[in-house]
């Protein structure tokens, strides 16, 4: 099956500045894509030259086998964008919007069916400028769907919103994927990423840095699991000099590394043995903020470049 | 162009627009207060001198000539004498920009020399009062002048000359009249004027227009139902001020078929020029000063609330080329003159604009960057 999205070499250039500077990735269809990274990293700039919005320096991209910025219209067609900080006519209620699309799309969508999917039913009649921000978001991504798109681009979908309603949101990309749909996603939110992608990109200063699903990235560059307990800093050094692993103390806590099994118990042995006053313990795997901010943190102090080099 | 989607945006528009209070003010009551605050001010005043054209019917005899000389003399008017039919002479003067136009009758000097009662027909220009005022007082003075010197060897001799009244055009205008062409054009101008330039930024600024270019929907039909829009409004206005002013002050405009080319073009020059204004702006505050900048000058300057005929001769060169002179002279040409070959130019040249702001206006407004 070809896929969704090709991207190739891909550069954007403002003057000297490189947006976005030689990144390559594939969307396979049906699955839900996570294009991470900070702020300023490239995310935005490189989804709008997947959606038609920008044009590119340099590179091939591929969406839907067509050529984003010189077959933008026959794109369109097949595509559904939310942008960031959905904005629409003030005067105009969530119903009208729809009937709206409708037309210019010429679809028999139900607006009714479509704002229930997005649980905005009860807004239908409200205009624009009186919902809130999550509520206007949800309007969005029903507007996006009035032409039973291929691929949905959401372009940070529930920035700003609340718990309940970025919730909501999630129960919308879930269903887009079961009903077969490819979900290309950018995010500042992890847990998000985590949650929905099949697989994660993530992209800083114009590069992808990491990329596969949010596990391998994981098991890749995070660090090993780790075994936490309440208890004072000395059990920290306590357990250093007995047993040779490195151990931290934070906040009350003390973590160390475990290798292996075998690691946990003589760890936890060794704790009960000090006579430390301890309670309360938990293992932990980094999850992919950890990694995240990790692979950003060393690729912002350069560290990141001569460690691969070595 | 698809009419499907130029009507679903049409009713977006419109929709938009009922909902909003400042809008429906401003299409809906503020045509009723300009036609009222401008019929109730009706003033002027002008201290150069009139051109005043003369249809001289005494074929030069000495004594009309003495009698113009005379006029020149009080540096009031500058006479003009012009040959036009004695019938065709007062809509010849409405179509020429003349405010005044004096006839001095066949036999004048037989009449003067002998002694017998002869007028002259002085005609007005109601809405231009002051140049109206100031030519009656002249010819009144050179007229008084002409009878005391007349050797009529009595004290109690009648005056030989006398004045009769008569108005430019083809029937008597106040100055309602001229106003009603003048602030349709105004409405024609400000309305998509100032909303276009501030909807072509503030859509950009928000991302409205990125979502509009993630549909079918293309430049070309957007900007369309915009003229249509704005077309609808125009007539809806006209409407309104043409009703306001019978009913306030009486007033009587031909309203004719030939007034609609005027109330389409128009419309569409001023959206197409809005949308350009808009598009070459950076942010929204630079976006309403470039507007401004257009739009003031030909507010006052294109015949609005005064005749461009009543301006300086170097303002009246500035105002041709402000595109709203040739909407609201053609209005007058058709509401006032029916003088349909004129109109017509004015419309073709209205067209033309039009066609260029349209053309350019789609070409430098992108919804997407490069």
């Amino acid at each position: 099956m070809a896929a969704a999205v090709e991207v190739h070499d891909l550069q954007k250039r403002y003057g000297t500045l490189a947006a976005v500077d030689g990144i390559d990735f594939t969307v396979s269809p049906g699955t839900v894509f996570a294009f991470l990274g900070p702020n300023g990293a490239g995310k935005t700039t490189t989804t709008e030259i997947l959606e038609g919005l920008r044009n590119r320096t340099a590179g091939t991209v591929s969406v839907l086998g067509l050529d984003p910025w010189s077959q933008g219209v026959a794109l369109h067609r097949r595509i559904g964008v939310i942008p960031q900080d959905f904005r629409f006519f003030e005067k105009i209620t969530p119903k009208e919007a729809i009937e709206y699309y409708r037309t210019l799309f010429h679809t028999v969508r139900d607006p009714h069916a479509l704002l229930e999917r997005v649980e905005l039913a009860d807004k239908a009649n409200a205009r624009f400028e009186s919902l809130s921000g999550g509520q206007k978001q949800k309007l969005g991504l029903a507007l996006s769907l009035v032409n039973d798109p291929e691929i949905c681009f959401l372009d940070e979908p529930t920035t700003g919103l609340d718990p309940h309603a970025r919730r909501s949101i999630w129960a919308v990309i879930r269903a887009l994927r079961k009903e077969g749909r490819t979900v290309f996603l950018t995010t500042h939110y992890l847990e998000e990423a985590e949650l929905l992608a099949d697989r994660v990109a993530i992209i800083h200063h114009g590069r992808i840095i990491a990329s596969g699903t949010p596990n391998e990235i994981i098991e890749k560059y995070g660090g090993p699991e780790r075994l936490r307990v309440e208890a004072p800093p000395s059990l920290a050094s306590y357990l250093t000099t007995k047993l040779g692993i490195p151990a931290s103390a934070e906040d009350g806590r003390v973590e160390i590394e475990l290798h292996s099994k075998e690691d946990a118990l003589k760890v936890l042995s060794t704790i009960d043995a000090s006579g430390i006053p301890w309670h309360g313990f938990e293992t932990r795997h980094d999850t992919l903020e950890d990694v995240f901010v990790r692979l950003v943190g060393q690729m912002d102090e350069g560290a990141l470049r001569s460690e691969g080099s070595a | 162009m698809n009419p499907r989607r130029i009507g679903a945006d049409f009713r977006i528009t419109a929709l938009s627009y009922f909902r909003n209070p400042v809008a429906l003010f401003f299409s809906l009551i503020f045509p009723i207060i300009l036609i009222g605050l401008f019929g109730l001010i009706f003033s002027a005043t002008g201290t150069t001198a009139v051109n005043l054209a003369v249809l001289n019917e005494d074929h030069n005899s000495p004594e009309s000539v003495a009698f113009l000389h005379a006029l020149n003399e009080t540096k009031l008017v500058k006479v003009q004498v012009e040959s036009v039919a004695p019938s065709d002479f007062s809509s010849w003067l409405g179509q020429n920009d003349y405010p005044v136009g004096l006839v001095i009758p066949a036999g004048f000097q037989s009449n003067y020399t002998s002694h017998t009662s002869t007028n002259v027909t002085l005609f007005t220009d109601p809405q231009d009062a002051s140049a109206s005022g100031e030519v009656e007082f002249a010819v009144t003075g050179v007229a008084n002048q002409f009878n005391l010197d007349a050797a009529c060897g009595s004290t109690t001799c009648a005056p030989i000359i006398g004045i009769a009244g008569a108005s430019v055009g083809s029937a008597v205008y106040t100055y309602i009249d001229y106003l009603i062409p003048g602030l349709i054009g105004f409405s024609i101008l400000t309305s998509p004027m100032f909303s276009m330039v501030d909807i072509t930024s503030s859509y950009r600024k928000e991302g409205i227009f990125r979502e509009l270019s993630l549909t079918p929907l293309t430049r070309a039909e957007w900007l369309t139902s915009r003229i249509l829009w704005y077309t609808l409004l125009t007539f809806v206005t006209a409407g309104i001020m043409i009703g306001a002013g019978a009913y306030l002050f009486g007033a009587h405009v031909l309203i004719t078929a030939q007034l609609v080319p005027f109330l389409i073009a128009g419309p569409f020059l001023f959206v197409a020029l809005g949308m350009l204004a808009g598009s070459v702006a950076r942010t929204p505050e630079s976006a309403a000063l470039i507007g401004n900048i257009i739009t003031f000058p030909m507010m006052f300057l294109s015949g609005t609330f005064f005749p461009v005929s009543s301006f300086p001769s170097g303002l009246q060169e500035f105002a041709r080329i402000l595109p709203l002179y040739y909407v609201i002279d053609g209005m007058n040409q058709v509401m006032l003159f029916s003088n349909t070959a004129r109109a017509f130019t004015d419309v073709v040249v209205v067209l033309a604009i039009a066609l260029v702001f349209f053309v350019l206006s789609i070409r430098l407004f992108k919804w997407r960057d490069e």
